[in-house]
């Protein structure tokens, strides 16, 4: 075995490299999330557009796979215990009372992107258009993508901040941001804003969603639940 | 000088070698690529299957990590081992290159130059950080939410250097044809290798250089 001659700054710099990776991921949200922040705060933006890390969209989903549904084949079911149940064609959502609402969306794992310019229409008016039975007391949602749910209790369904959006920035609401329908649930975490919406059904009590299976919180205020101090949305 | 260079060519990367670069080379084009779609989040819009992009990117990924240690192994990696040893370890000259920026005309450098040495060891070990977080990332069920951001950061992190790093190396390696020679047909010219790399040269032809420097005096 022959010894090139010279100090072993090789070793020294590779181990250096790993152990900043290893203290990166133990680390966990803490040092994300600093960067975040220092991210949107820099007036130029150049930290958010060059570096990495910065914020902006992350775009999840449970299957793998970006469910997508043209606007003229898309359906919205309104079921369970309610006097008149009924379909809503996407034509037909967007022709309702909209409403606008520029909020923030704070993820549970520490994202959040600031300002989102909202619009849809309150999930309150369509719950009044269906008739609730005085049993039913929450709500379930499923969505198109085969496997995810949502749940919401009755009061917190007709709050005013609560939205079927179809409206992203102005724009429809593309396939990735859960597309063309999707939940917005203003001051909860967003798993709670279900993506890529197909029914939802009026029910006589909670049923906990996909992620609230797995541990998270059924009520997911934003600061006040998951163990998380966040401010508010 | 007034003989001419004699037009031999020395041998500089074994054929294991750059089989191990060129496969190298390619998954990681691969995993880049793959990675900047996720990043920009245009994987849907550029090609419809999202799931597929990203079953491309987790193989890459993890075969560049096969790939590297089906190359080292003991029965045929001893060229490859002994090149390690060679970017691991840095002489005084080495240093002296560093701080000048390559401009020091007086360095006798060895096989690599500095610059070569800090690319090969980032891209090793950003490959290791990479292959972790990742694991993590696809794996993430088994982890908490803490851990997974973590992750996520650390690997957008490196895969931003990555791509810095990757870039600067085709740059520069297109820029010395010579030395790009070296990985592709696996010879330099005998010039080349005297006159930027004279210890490396002087340790594969120990006789013709001491002849050399013998004349000098």
């Amino acid at each position: 075995m022959t010894h090139e001659p010279g100090s072993p700054i090789g070793r020294r710099f590779f181990l250096g490299l790993v152990g900043l990776g290893a203290v990166g991921v133990a680390t966990g949200s803490t040092i994300s999330n600093w960067w975040q922040q220092l991210a949107q705060r820099d007036p130029t933006g150049i930290s958010a557009a060059v570096f990495p890390g910065g914020g902006g969209w992350r775009f999840y989903t449970v299957t793998g796979d970006y469910p997508s549904r043209a606007p003229g084949d898309y359906r919205l079911r309104v079921s369970g215990l309610v006097d008149t149940p009924f379909t809503l064609t996407y034509d037909e959502l967007t022709a309702l009372p909209p409403t606008k609402l520029d909020r923030d969306f704070q993820c549970v794992t520490g994202w959040r992107v600031l300002g989102v310019k909202w619009r849809g229409v309150r999930l309150a008016d369509l719950l009044d258009r269906a008739g609730v039975r005085p049993e039913g007391t929450a709500l379930r949602f499923t969505s198109f993508d085969g496997v995810y749910t949502e749940s919401l209790t009755m009061d917190q369904a007709r709050r005013r901040d609560v939205i079927v959006a179809y409206k992203l920035d102005r724009k429809p609401i593309s396939s990735d941001h859960g597309g063309p329908v999707r939940l917005y649930v203003a001051p909860m975490y967003g798993y709670k804003s279900i993506k890529w919406l197909d029914a939802i059904e009026v029910v006589d009590r909670v049923i906990p969603g996909y992620w609230e299976e797995r541990g998270y919180s059924i009520d997911a205020w934003v600061g006040r639940s998951n163990g998380r101090n966040d401010e508010s949305t | 000088m007034n003989q001419p260079e004699p037009a031999t060519r020395v041998a500089r990367f074994t054929k294991l070698e750059r089989i191990a670069h060129w496969v190298n080379a390619v998954l990681f084009t691969i995993a880049m690529a793959t990675g900047a779609m996720f990043y920009f989040g245009i994987g849907q819009s550029l090609l419809a299957d999202r799931a597929l992009v990203r079953v491309v990117h987790v193989y890459s990924g993890f075969a560049i990590i096969a790939a590297f240690a089906v190359a080292i192994v003991p029965r045929w990696g001893r060229s490859l081992r002994r090149d390690l040893s060679r970017i691991n370890r840095w002489s005084r000259d080495d240093v002296r290159w560093l701080r000048s920026l390559g401009r020091n005309p007086s360095v006798r450098l060895g096989k690599f130059n500095p610059g070569q040495k800090l690319n090969a060891v980032f891209v090793g070990a950003a490959a290791i950080v990479l292959a972790g977080s990742g694991a993590i990332m696809y794996w993430n069920q088994s982890f908490s939410t803490d851990t997974r951001v973590g992750a996520d950061f650390v690997h957008q992190w490196f895969g931003w250097l990555i791509w810095i790093t990757v870039f600067g190396h085709v740059v520069l390696a297109f820029r010395d044809f010579e030395s790009l020679r070296g990985m592709t047909g696996g010879t330099v010219s005998t010039s080349w290798a005297r006159h930027h790399r004279p210890r490396w040269y002087a340790e594969e032809h120990p006789a013709t250089t001491e002849g050399a420097e013998l004349a000098d005096a």
